[in-house]
């Protein structure tokens, strides 16, 4: 009973420290506004609004942070088998592509197989570039941060250099657009949907403006997947030990070879799926650009998470919110440059926050011997 | 003598509202603008489209305010806040944010909108998409690289291999074969449009076959080729902007695309009450929308870069010197090819619509 109260004492410390370095970060970024003739008080204003300041702007924040806390979760779970998955982005970019694929080339299934088939195929396809690296680490001791950068390589040359040339149709760098039938739900169009219709307050999402899809509440549902499998199964018992100690999980009788493929592949799953929801449920094609560099954006998001797929959600949408919210500072006047340098400030403080945190466990441990 | 004060006072006031109010009609048009991702300092379109909006902020006392979108994701929420704030143009620049756009007219029937760069099919009558013969301009560039041409062996370095750089490469093509039916052309693909070492490496390679004259449709990829022009010391064609300043002596003329006017010219329309939404608009050689710099003069933006530093009196006299011995004794060939092209004598196929051939 008092190791649950003291576990929860340390869940608000944490994120209250993690709000204190926000704020702090928000200080710091003040002085560059300046040098901007814009008010700090405006810009960040400008911040709140466009990432929380009303319903669409809320529902938008959720929509960004979508593919942020997918790679994040994508990044988390193998660190937690001591694994350091660079190749988020491939992962992605090969599972949106597959996506992308499925969703133009099959014009005649209906929506209740298409679109399931299009999701299993890009996140089949981004399972297979993440567990190859995983494979040649457990079988060839190679380093998968080498492996996982070098796919993140061949998977842009792939589908952005060579795949988009295969199946374009016009003069945009882009897959032909997707079929309606691979096209996730979007809650703009909610009050066309027979039973989400009925729900109470469902007329709020119906502004054009609203761009969340259901791959958000996929989002969650992964992190819910991944938290079991970690904490609640022997499969995830097994990887954890890995990530603790390879060798003594090993002589423990446990296949660390098994836990390092299976973290990759799933990791690489879910990595996929970031890539599937942003062809099928934001750009409706495979398109240049389209993975915005989410795969590395998905190692801080995990970093702050601490690795947790409950944190990694929370990071996901302080990005999101950085992100959505970004945009509205340029319509207040500040610079995207400004804008940017804000958002990593953001990510710096918070990082530098763990930093602070050992030390400070440090000082304990010491304090408790004298 | 007070009541003649306080008159004179309200006369003074009455006076400044009066006048006051005529620039503040003008000030009454707000112009949005969303740049691609490159954002502004591309020295390309996205520089081209903003300059445009200072020259009509200058000279139409418009406002305007523009939006560098991160990543793609942000085009539309970009666009639909422009378009609900009441600004009364609205423009997107890019092929990437066609889409976007269509959708965010959609919802906004009454504000006027602007597309730089992609034709659209079944254009909504808020929508008047700004595109551009690139292929006449590279007509120019590769009758001009044919005629300087020692080896008879000239290059083409384009950035990503689709239908917008197909244009350019045709025209370039066209124009060559135009001078000298068996002149050897040379075409590469960068895949990319932010790689200069790539560039060079194209360029050194083609330059290695035999090449002496490279044009190149990369953006900043180019500013390989331009590198490797002045370390092999043959001649290079710049693209977009006046770009002849750069590697001096070495740039003997660039394919103007003259984004600014166009963009200009749409918000005067939007000012003077005359904008025609629903057309896809072609600037060609006949109004001036693409061009090829002058062969004889150095022109403004080399002296502006000569102004502020960015080339020495060495170099400027360099380029000065290459004009007058390699390019102007062709500007007569070139300003007749040039008419023939306006009054169609000759007709230059436009490869983005006909489809690159396969056999080159």
């Amino acid at each position: 009973m008092n190791n649950y109260s003291d576990k929860i004492k340390s869940i608000l410390t944490d994120l209250g420290l993690s709000l204190l370095s926000i704020v702090v970060a928000l200080i710091v970024g003040t002085l560059f506004i300046f040098l901007t003739d814009k008010s700090p008080l405006d810009a960040y204003s400008a911040l709140y609004i466009g990432a929380f300041g009303n319903f669409s702007a809320i529902a938008n924040t959720l929509w960004r942070s979508t593919p942020l806390i997918l790679t994040g979760l994508a990044v988390a779970l193998p660190f937690r088998a001591g694994l350091f998955n660079i190749g988020a982005e491939g992962q992605l970019l090969m599972g949106g592509f597959t996506a992308g694929v499925v969703g133009f080339y099959f014009t005649s299934l209906p929506a209740f197989i298409h679109l399931p088939f299009a999701i299993i195929a890009g996140m089949f396809v981004g399972g297979l570039w993440g567990g190859l690296p995983g494979f040649l680490k457990a079988k060839m001791d190679v380093h998968e941060v080498i492996a996982t950068i070098m796919l993140n390589h061949i998977a842009i040359a792939l589908t952005i250099n060579y795949g988009i040339n295969i199946f374009r149709d016009t003069g945009r760098p882009a897959t032909p657009r997707i079929m309606d039938s691979a096209a996730m739900f979007n809650f703009k169009n909610i009050m066309d949907h027979p039973f989400l219709s009925k729900l109470p307050f469902a007329e709020l999402f119906a502004h054009p403006a609203i761009r969340l899809h259901i791959n958000f509440f996929l989002a969650l549902a992964a992190a819910v997947v991944l938290w079991y499998l970690l904490f609640k199964t022997t499969l995830g018992y097994e990887m954890r030990a890995v990530g603790f100690n390879p060798d003594g999980a090993e002589y423990g009788g446990i296949n660390a070879s098994k836990g390092i493929i299976t973290a990759m592949f799933i990791s690489g799953a879910v990595a996929g799926l970031a890539g599937v929801g942003e062809v099928l449920g934001t750009h409706f094609s495979f398109m240049q650009g389209m993975d915005a560099g989410y795969g590395f954006t998905g190692i801080a998001v995990a970093l702050i998470g601490q690795t947790h797929p409950i944190g990694v959600i929370l990071g996901g949408i302080l990005f999101g919110a950085l992100a959505q919210g970004g945009l509205e500072m340029q319509f207040s006047g500040i610079p995207s440059e400004i804008v940017m340098l804000i958002q990593a400030l953001v990510i710096f403080f918070v990082a530098a926050l763990q930093v602070f945190k050992v030390y400070l466990a440090k000082r304990k441990a010491k304090g408790g011997v004298e | 003598m007070k009541k003649v004060l306080s008159l004179a006072i309200v006369f003074a006031f009455v006076m400044m509202v009066v006048f006051a109010a005529v620039p503040a009609a003008a000030q009454d048009t707000r112009v949005g603008i969303v740049l691609s991702t490159g954002g502004l300092g591309d020295l390309s379109f996205n520089d081209a489209a903003y300059r445009g909006l200072q020259r009509a902020e200058d000279e139409l006392g418009i406002s305007f305010d523009y939006i560098e979108p991160a990543d793609p994701s942000e085009d539309q929420t970009a666009l639909r806040r422009f378009a609900s704030r009441g600004y009364d143009l609205v423009i997107g620049v890019g092929f990437q944010m066609a889409d976007s756009l269509r959708t965010v007219a959609g919802e906004y029937p009454d504000t006027k909108f602007a597309h730089v760069d992609q034709y659209f099919e079944d254009i909504p009558d808020n929508i008047v998409s700004l595109n551009f013969a690139e292929w006449e301009g590279s007509f120019l560039a590769g009758a001009l690289a044919a005629l300087t041409s020692e080896n008879g062996n000239v290059g083409f370095v384009g950035g990503v291999d689709f239908a917008l750089i197909h244009r350019f490469e045709g025209g370039f093509y066209q124009g060559a074969r135009y001078i000298n039916p068996d002149i050897e052309i040379q075409s590469r693909y960068a895949d990319d449009f932010g790689d200069p070492a790539r560039g060079r490496e194209i360029a050194l390679g083609m330059i290695d076959d035999g090449a002496d004259v490279i044009y190149h449709a990369a953006g900043g990829t180019g500013s390989g080729v331009f590198q490797a022009a002045e370390e092999e010391d043959i001649y290079a064609i710049g693209v977009d902007s006046n770009q002849n300043y750069v590697a001096p002596g070495h740039v003997i003329a660039s394919m103007l695309k003259k984004v600014d006017n166009a963009v200009f010219d749409t918000v005067k329309s939007v000012v003077e009450g005359n904008y025609q939404g629903g057309n896809n608009l072609y600037f060609t050689l006949a109004d001036g929308g693409v061009d090829l710099t002058s062969l004889t003069e150095v022109g403004q933006p080399v002296l502006d870069a000569h102004d502020n530093g960015t080339i020495t009196d060495e170099e400027l006299e360099t380029i000065r010197q290459m004009k007058e011995n390699v390019t102007s004794p062709y500007a007569d060939r070139i300003a007749e090819i040039k008419e023939m092209i306006i009054n169609g004598e000759i007709e230059v196929e436009n490869w983005g619509e006909t489809g690159r051939p396969d056999n080159l």
